[in-house]
């Protein structure tokens, strides 16, 4: 069975290198969020040599836009989006410090190197268990870009927050190792 | 005779099909977790296959979306000849059913300017396709469509020499080439023939059969069959983790085309495979 390993935020290059691929860990402490338009936003302040409206090192990024919180709710459903989108911005957040993304789906292979070559990692969180994966989330508060709805950057505090190592710090690539076993042609 | 359907009445249907496909995974894909989870070889898929399983339950039970993408409201209606549509248009009923469907339900609003990408604010314009049918009943399929999937499906034009095995290589080679980005185990929707846009909406309907239903035609229905096992052969997997079931379901439809033309359309629907209808 694969280990299970409980980290809290902010994240070490110690904490990171430590994981395998298909490493189970429960993420507590808090998790920033940003999809496309908050990436292309960060992207442009790093570009013009702007401080950001967050603090990214050590910290995790979770890819996702959740459905508005029911009254009494601190968040609606908030599974992961598809993480390529975000491939041509991760590169750069990382070389600043941040030491997790949270989605769903493959990485470039820049990406893969950076995370490398700068002590990384990517999980995967389960696509489409939105409401399962809300229960973990404690408390969400937005930080920046109220404008951009579902896509503002939020703070959220989490518990025991389900993930799987899909890229580590060596290179490796739990979906290349995972079709290399199943894969019958 | 002509049957009077007030507009109101269409927007209210809309507006529970909304919230009802969102909410409620259909029994069809239930069943398909619990014979994944007797056939899937890889622990962590089984792990996942259960995790579905589970989310489906809280968000039926809490009356949650079952993923925050909660789609572009994608809307098939078929109209009788016979009905006559009273006190406002069809489309706007549409609209207004989809707006307030995803504001009382809590539900994501994702539609945006394709350009500036400003959002819509409310879910609007919904993805409309009539077709007039004999009859005095309109019946209503409301499919939401997440990004992820829809994002993975590709429309190819081949040549009639690439026949049958040009089609099936297609359809086989665009799900590996997806891999774990449309949220698998799939449901793969296939149109082959027509025109190029009639090939991507046949792939579309496609999608909206119930998982486990085969094509009445024999032959396309072994087709299915085939690629359906092609597919699973690949070991992407639940989430692409790596196991043997990356899709559940493959459904063809065909249409007669040009003899210059092969069009193929594919269209990955994810494991929230969201359709609910109705009849007025």
């Amino acid at each position: 069975m694969p280990k299970q390993i409980r980290l809290t935020t902010p994240l070490s290059n110690e904490d990171v290198e430590k994981l395998n691929i298909g490493d189970k860990v429960l993420l507590n402490g808090i998790l920033l969020t940003g999809r496309d338009a908050a990436h292309k936003r960060l992207f442009e302040l790093i570009e013009e040599g702007k401080e950001l409206p967050v603090d990214i090192k050590g910290q995790v990024i979770y890819f996702v836009g959740p459905t508005p919180a029911k009254p009494g709710k601190p968040i609606g459903s908030a599974g992961p989006t598809t993480s390529y989108r975000m491939d041509p911005y991760s590169p750069k957040l990382i070389q600043l410090g941040l030491k997790g993304m949270i989605g769903k789906g493959n990485r470039s292979q820049t990406v893969i190197e950076a995370m490398r070559k700068f002590k990384a990692v990517y999980f995967g969180a389960t696509g489409g268990a939105g409401a399962l994966i809300a229960k973990r989330i404690k408390k969400a508060e937005i930080v920046a870009y109220p404008d951009l709805g579902p896509e503002a950057i939020r703070v959220l505090e989490v518990e025991d927050f389900p993930v799987t190592v899909v890229n580590d710090t060596k290179g490796n690539d739990l979906y290349q190792e995972g079709i290399k076993r199943y894969a019958k042609e | 005779m002509i049957r009077e359907i007030p507009s109101k009445k269409i927007i209210e249907v809309v507006r529970g099909l909304c919230i009802d496909a969102n909410y409620n995974l259909g029994n069809d894909v239930l069943r398909a977790f619990d014979k994944a989870i007797e056939a899937e070889e890889s622990p962590t898929g089984i792990e996942v296959l259960k995790e579905l399983q589970e989310n489906a339950r809280i968000a039926w039970e809490e009356k949650a979306p079952i993923c925050q993408d909660c789609g572009l409201a994608v809307v098939f209606i078929d109209i009788g000849q016979d009905v006559h549509i009273t006190g406002g248009d069809l489309t706007e009923a549409v609209n207004e059913g989809v707006r307030q469907g995803y504001e009382d339900g809590y539900l994501r609003k994702s539609a945006c300017h394709p350009i500036t990408r400003k959002n819509t604010g409310d879910n609007t314009p919904a993805i409309i396709h009539i077709q007039i049918v004999p009859g005095d009943k309109m019946k209503i399929v409301f499919a939401p469509k997440g990004g992820g999937a829809e994002n993975m499906s590709r429309v190819t034009m081949l040549t009639p020499a690439a026949g049958i095995e040009g089609v099936k290589d297609f359809v086989v080679n665009r799900v590996k080439e997806s891999g774990s980005n449309p949220c698998p185990p799939t449901v793969i929707g296939v149109g082959v023939g027509g025109t190029f846009e009639r090939s991507a909406i046949l792939a579309k309907k496609a999608i909206l059969r119930d998982i486990g239903n085969r094509n009445p035609d024999p032959e396309l229905a072994t087709i299915e069959e085939e690629i359906l096992t092609r597919i699973n052969r690949l070991g992407i997997g639940p989430m692409g983790y790596g196991g043997n079931t990356t899709s559940f379901d493959v459904f063809l439809e065909i249409e007669p085309c040009h003899i210059a033309s092969l069009p193929v359309a594919v269209n990955i629907q994810c494991h929230a495979a969201r359709h609910k209808e109705a009849i007025i």
